[in-house]
């Protein structure tokens, strides 16, 4: 086996393949018979509507829930950083961001400082991991994630309370850790929108895989159709992603004149 | 001059405070103070079981209270009753099963009140001994699974996706939560040996910045209330265990008085 290029999927063997998995809750099956693949270099991103079984699926690619049955292959000795879905944080749990970052993974604090600076975050290694906010928070799982040079970068949801701005810069980011690192990342997203933007591999899932392969492919395809209904899917096919301002590299407090809808208009910029 | 069983409970109640210092802090950190609460409740039976299988007390409790934290680790599996409706009724089956026994059994039931509120003052040697093992052992696995409990207290999920072994890791805690149960017991009773956990734990908060400091800080408030509690009661004539209890709670109250370290940073 060869090296993955550092761009673009190789046909390489996956780095993590899911086979025939299948899992139930209770008399509810939450996966069925999914087969997905991930290789070096390549993004794929997980959409589906609420309940589809997302982060269940990204749960079993982990190692976190064993299925009923299918299996997870995954490519010897391989390194997985993770981004949960909004870690909860209680402060009653005196730490560090710095401590936070390198438990189990210790690095002197250049190179933290350097992974901080690579996710745009702020140097906030000394503040309590419970009082940093929300946007901060997932910049820094993503950088302990970064610290564990990963192959294999799993990201569920890791937009989730992160405005709007703050996401197409965190879109743009995952996209440039990708051809840097050459990993492969897994991401899960509802936001239609911006998945469309960088991702290689869509794959769309409720419950069972509807449909999978290009972004412009799959939003053509009948499944996703009836799933998301035919008015978003042209939306989707006509998106450019335009972007014409930013807001600082945190961005939170600042989203300036955001109507009651946050969401980019069909020509990609914001209201 | 300081009588032997004065000593006794002194160094029974110290080592106790050794041994439940940190594994409060988990406790408390994890959110698992009734589930220590549920354990607690099954102190009873174990006692009785010591009896009649003629093993020492503290020895036959850890085992009942280990017994029951994996029946409800196992039962947490099951999705349909909640954990915290396992909890209620796993901790009061095992405690009425445990009145059930004791009531056959002369010598428990007048040692009853001994085992519901603590005996500090009939520390024996063989107590000793085993309370202090318990702390030795207690704090060489901590000290070997430091920053894999650390990272299981904060995220099980990003901990399992990062190769900690979660479910050996929980066990293990399971395994030192039910020995400090077991040697507190014998210093406060079975209804305040959770308190003997977790407030000195929650005391220990707004003190420090670190989660070592909290581990050292909650063992030195335990010990100082060990102390001051054993102290009162000679002084006083009141039950030692209550009295260790309300000094922790003391330290507790006043603590709260302290603003919380590196909170400076007002937002939302």
């Amino acid at each position: 086996m060869t090296d993955a290029p550092a761009q673009g999927p190789s046909e390489a063997s996956p780095l993590v393949e899911a086979r025939g998995v299948s899992l139930r809750f209770g008399r509810r099956t939450v996966l069925d018979t999914v087969d997905i693949a991930v290789r070096a270099g390549e993004i794929v991103t997980l959409v589906g509507l609420n309940g589809a079984g997302k982060s269940t699926l990204i749960r079993v690619i982990l190692g976190i829930v064993e299925p009923d049955s299918g299996e997870v292959l995954r490519s010897p000795g391989l390194r997985v950083g993770y981004v949960p879905q909004q870690m909860q944080r209680d402060p009653v749990l005196p730490i560090t961001v710095e401590r936070f970052m390198t438990l189990g993974a210790p690095a002197p604090r250049g190179t933290l400082q350097r992974v901080l600076d690579e996710v745009g975050a702020d140097p906030i290694l000394g503040y309590p991991l419970a009082e940093i906010s929300g946007g901060e928070m997932q910049r820094v799982l993503l950088a302990r994630a970064l610290l564990r040079e990963p192959r294999l970068l799993v990201l569920d949801e890791p937009l989730a309370g992160v405005d709007v701005t703050s996401q197409n810069d965190l879109y743009r980011l995952i996209a440039d850790i990708r051809d840097r690192r050459g990993c492969g990342v897994l991401l899960v997203s509802h936001d239609l929108h911006l998945v469309m933007a960088a991702t290689d591999t869509v794959v769309c899932l409720n419950r069972h895989v509807c449909c999978t392969g290009r972004p412009q492919a799959v939003l053509r395809h009948p499944e996703f159709i009836s799933l998301f209904g035919p008015h978003l899917s042209e939306t989707l096919a006509v998106y450019q992603h335009a972007h014409d301002h930013r807001h600082d590299a945190l961005g939170e407090p600042l989203s300036i004149g955001a109507g009651p809808s946050e969401r980019p208009g069909p020509a990609g910029r914001h209201p | 001059m300081i009588e032997d069983f004065v000593l006794r409970a002194l160094g029974g109640g110290i080592g106790a405070a050794i041994a439940a210092g940190p594994v409060g802090c988990f406790v408390v950190w994890r959110r698992m103070a009734y589930f220590g609460t549920a354990l607690a409740h099954a102190v009873l039976l174990g006692v009785a079981l010591g009896f009649l299988l003629e093993i020492e007390p503290i020895v036959a409790v850890f085992a009942i209270c280990l017994l029951l934290a994996v029946c409800l680790l196992l039962l947490e599996r099951q999705r349909v009753i909640s954990v915290d409706a396992l909890l209620g009724v796993l901790a009061h089956a095992v405690f009425a099963a445990g009145l059930v026994v004791v009531a056959f059994m002369e010598r428990v039931r007048v040692d009853l009140i001994g085992y519901l509120f603590g005996d500090i003052l009939s520390v024996g040697v063989v107590d000793l001994w085993l309370i202090f093992g318990t702390a030795a052992v207690v704090s060489a696995a901590l000290a070997w699974q430091w920053s894999n409990l650390l990272a299981v207290a904060l995220n099980q999920d990003l901990a399992a996706a990062e190769g900690v072994p979660v479910e050996r890791i929980r066990f293990l805690f399971l395994f030192l939560l039910a020995a400090v149960i077991a040697v507190g017991m014998k210093i406060v009773g079975m209804l305040l040996v959770v308190a003997l956990v977790i407030v000195p734990a929650a005391a220990a908060r707004r003190m420090v910045a670190t989660p070592e400091q909290m581990a050292a800080a909650s063992t030195a408030i335990g010990i100082a209330s060990v102390v001051a509690g054993l102290f009162a009661s000679l002084l006083w004539d009141i039950p030692a265990g209550p009295a260790i209890v309300l000094m922790a709670s003391g330290i507790f109250a006043a603590s709260l008085l302290i603003p919380v370290r590196g909170q400076s940073r007002g937002e939302g």
